[in-house]
């Protein structure tokens, strides 16, 4: 029995389908006060299409998903004014400026009058454009407009934010500066659920949902995902040579997988005592090996793991 | 509905609208020219029709003859040949449109009293022109004839005999039946449906282009308010269109105002309203900016033209073509153009049409309402 509060989202069972296409696959989950949830997935694994349900803005076509306690086929327009949504395209109006923006979503939301000056500022301030208020919104570089588009979405404090993909296209240093305001807010107790497909990112997140194929693949916390998804021992092979190396590697008894990170490679093995057959055995080839040690699992792993079903198993939900 | 959110997508167009300088020189400037080149283009008036006469007589009563059409202002004539050939030449090449052939005995005859036969020969390539032509010389003619024969009956000695019957004619609304005196009213209908549709056929579809509707959706803003909100700045431009094309007509073609503004005002605002909607529920179905305002001059520049009873009369079009008038705004709002303007009349006598548009609007706005889905798919 799912038990609906203010600010969580909750997903029981979900199905969007265009056509024939089954973009979201009987997905079921459920967030948690404050926390920042990541959904993580390949292009077209149907993360965005999720979020877009989750905001009213799509009929799910089967399902029943829980937003800020309404139910979304039943009352979207509740649920508009208790989330704020940042869509993966930019889009504020390019043609106003950036006070202009900021005013017309904060009528859009209804902020009251007696608050409106001091939300603007405070986005403002967040989004560190004091002092350009009056530039067009079309003229900032990336990273400013990013931050004035979450601004615009959270000037009615929502308990609930959606990012689909809010630093795409936009420079490191802003990513950074973007993730310290989405930590801060989760920190305020809003509930962010945000979208990537970048893997550093996906680190700063509470839990992280796995989408591949429409399907949920897996949810739990980073260190969970890496940890459950790579069964036995993972490897870092330096040596020359990588696709004589990776031929002979797949041929090898007791290499489950193997696969180029850089200019190395990751080796998924039953028992890391294999590690000094593998040696020699390159080297009976000719290929000399620089480094071959066992190596914590990143969450890139983690992920190549649980979207190719290769030497891995599946959970569809981790114990926490 | 929240008046302060459907402020603020008001306001927020209109800072659009004024920061899209070519767009807002366009909607100005493009009543003026339409205007200019509708209102001289389309003139239904024959005037100066080009005669040539061969005169195979030359005597002073065929001169005479020849004299009134002179001085008539719907001919100018041009040449006098000596033989039928240059008659026929001039005709061939379009040097004339009315030929005048009178007979070597045309005095004579006449001094006997005999009938009289004066050939005109017309270029029937243009059945309107050549009608009006004929029309034309036979009055002429006719009144030559009736002056002849007075002459002639006084001449005679017999007791005079005064016409049994003549009409007086007079011509109400339009005293000098001048055509741009209905032309040019119903040119500023036609003007004002293309610039109203393509002024808010453009606006939604491109916020569904730009992406910004993603946005815009996902907030509590409901549907009519950003039709309502997004309706207010056109409608502003629009009576602003209705002001210049009023002022044209009267100051620069000169057509007589005999109603008041009010009237027009009124009516002009509902017309807008019903223009309006229509470009917002095509834009809100199109999704495309292209197609919206191609499928909005379509809709509305060929029909005001052709079905609104602008040029060709509704009641003498084919029974199977007057039920689609009905769908044409303009249909209605020349009527009321044209009585506010030649007859005066005020809002009571214009109330058939004037509720006609009121229903227009209100269905235009309701359609483009109910397509607004406030949904991505």
């Amino acid at each position: 029995m799912m038990r609906s509060n203010g600010n969580s989202v909750e997903v029981e069972n979900l199905v969007k389908r265009f056509g024939d296409f089954t973009a979201v696959d009987r997905i079921s989950f459920q967030t948690r006060t404050g926390e920042v949830f990541g959904f993580l997935g390949p292009n077209g694994s149907g993360k965005s299409t999720t979020i877009r349900i989750l905001c009213g803005l799509l009929r799910p076509t089967s399902g029943r998903a829980i937003v800020a306690g309404y139910d979304v086929v039943q009352s979207p327009e509740l649920i508009r004014r208790n989330i704020g949504y940042m869509s993966q395209k930019f889009s504020l109006y390019a043609d106003l400026t950036v006070f202009e923006n900021l005013r017309f979503y904060a009528g859009m939301y209804g902020v009251p009058a007696a608050e409106l000056r001091g939300r603007i500022d405070w986005a403002l301030e967040m989004a560190g454009l004091r002092g350009r208020e009056s530039n067009l919104t079309g003229t900032l570089a990336g990273g400013w407009k990013q931050r004035l588009a979450l601004g615009c979405a959270v000037l009615h404090r929502p308990p609930i934010v959606f990012l689909d993909e809010p630093t795409s296209g936009v420079d490191p240093l802003s990513r950074r500066l973007f993730w310290e305001l989405i930590q801060r807010m989760s920190g305020d107790g809003v509930t962010i659920f945000v979208t990537t497909h970048y893997m550093d990112e996906a680190e700063y997140c509470n839990r992280l949902a796995l989408m591949n194929g429409g399907k949920l693949i897996a949810l739990g916390t980073p260190t969970e995902l890496k940890l459950g998804s790579i069964q036995g021992w993972l490897l870092l092979l330096e040596c020359d040579r990588l696709g004589e190396a990776i031929e002979r590697l797949r041929r090898f008894d007791g290499v489950r997988d193997v696969a180029v990170f850089g200019n190395a490679l990751h080796l998924v093995v039953s028992d890391a005592a294999v590690a000094p057959a593998i040696r020699a055995a390159l080297e009976a080839d000719a290929i000399s090996v620089t480094s071959l040690q066992p190596i914590r699992p990143s969450l890139e792993d983690a992920f190549v793991a649980l979207t190719t079903g290769r030497g891995a198993n599946c959970p569809s939900e981790l114990p926490s | 509905m929240s008046l302060r959110r459907l402020l603020a997508v008001s306001r927020k167009e209109v800072f659009q609208v004024l920061r899209d300088f070519r767009s807002l020189l366009i909607v100005l400037l493009m009543p003026l020219m339409l205007m200019t080149v509708l209102g001289y283009g389309i003139n239904l008036d024959t005037r100066h029709i080009r005669v040539f006469a061969f005169d195979r007589e030359g005597s002073p009563a065929s001169q005479d003859l020849l004299k009134r059409f002179e001085s008539s202002e719907y001919f100018d004539l041009v040449a006098t040949v000596t033989d039928y050939r240059a008659l026929a030449a001039a005709l061939d090449d379009g040097r004339c449109q009315l030929a005048i052939v009178i007979p070597h005995d045309f005095s004579a005859r006449l001094h006997d009293g005999r009938p009289v036969n004066v050939q005109a020969l017309v270029d029937g390539s243009d059945a309107n022109t050549a009608e009006l032509a004929i029309g034309y010389a036979q009055g002429v003619l006719g009144a030559y004839g009736a002056t002849v024969q007075a002459d002639y009956l006084r001449k005679s000695n017999a007791p005079t005999v005064n016409p049994v019957l003549s009409v007086e004619v007079r011509t109400w609304f339009n005293e000098d039946l001048e055509s741009k005196n209905f032309i040019v009213p119903g040119v500023a209908a036609i003007v004002m449906a293309v610039i109203g549709v393509l002024l808010t056929s453009l606006t939604i579809a491109r916020e569904w282009e730009r992406g910004t509707m993603e946005q815009l959706i996902s907030t509590p803003v409901t549907a009519l308010e950003i039709v309502i909100g997004k309706l207010l700045p056109y409608f502003a431009l629009g009576m602003l269109d209705t002001a210049v094309c009023a002022a044209i007509a009267v100051w620069w073609f000169e057509v007589p105002f005999r109603g008041s503004l009010a009237t027009l005002a009124v009516g002009s605002g509902i017309y807008l309203t019903a223009i309006l909607g229509l470009g917002f529920w095509i834009s809100v179905v199109t999704k495309n900016q292209l197609a919206a305002s191609q499928i909005g001059l379509v809709a509305t520049f060929l029909p005001s033209f052709l079905l609104s009873g602008f040029t060709f009369p509704i009641e003498q079009m084919p029974l199977g073509v007057q039920p689609f008038t009905y769908v044409i705004a303009a249909r209605y709002y020349i009527v009321i153009l044209k009585s506010v303007f030649l007859r005066g009349s005020g809002l009571g006598a214009l109330a058939g049409p004037l509720i006609a548009l009121v229903a227009y609007a209100l269905i235009m706005v309701f359609l483009a309402k109910r397509s607004f889905h406030k949904s991505l798919a």
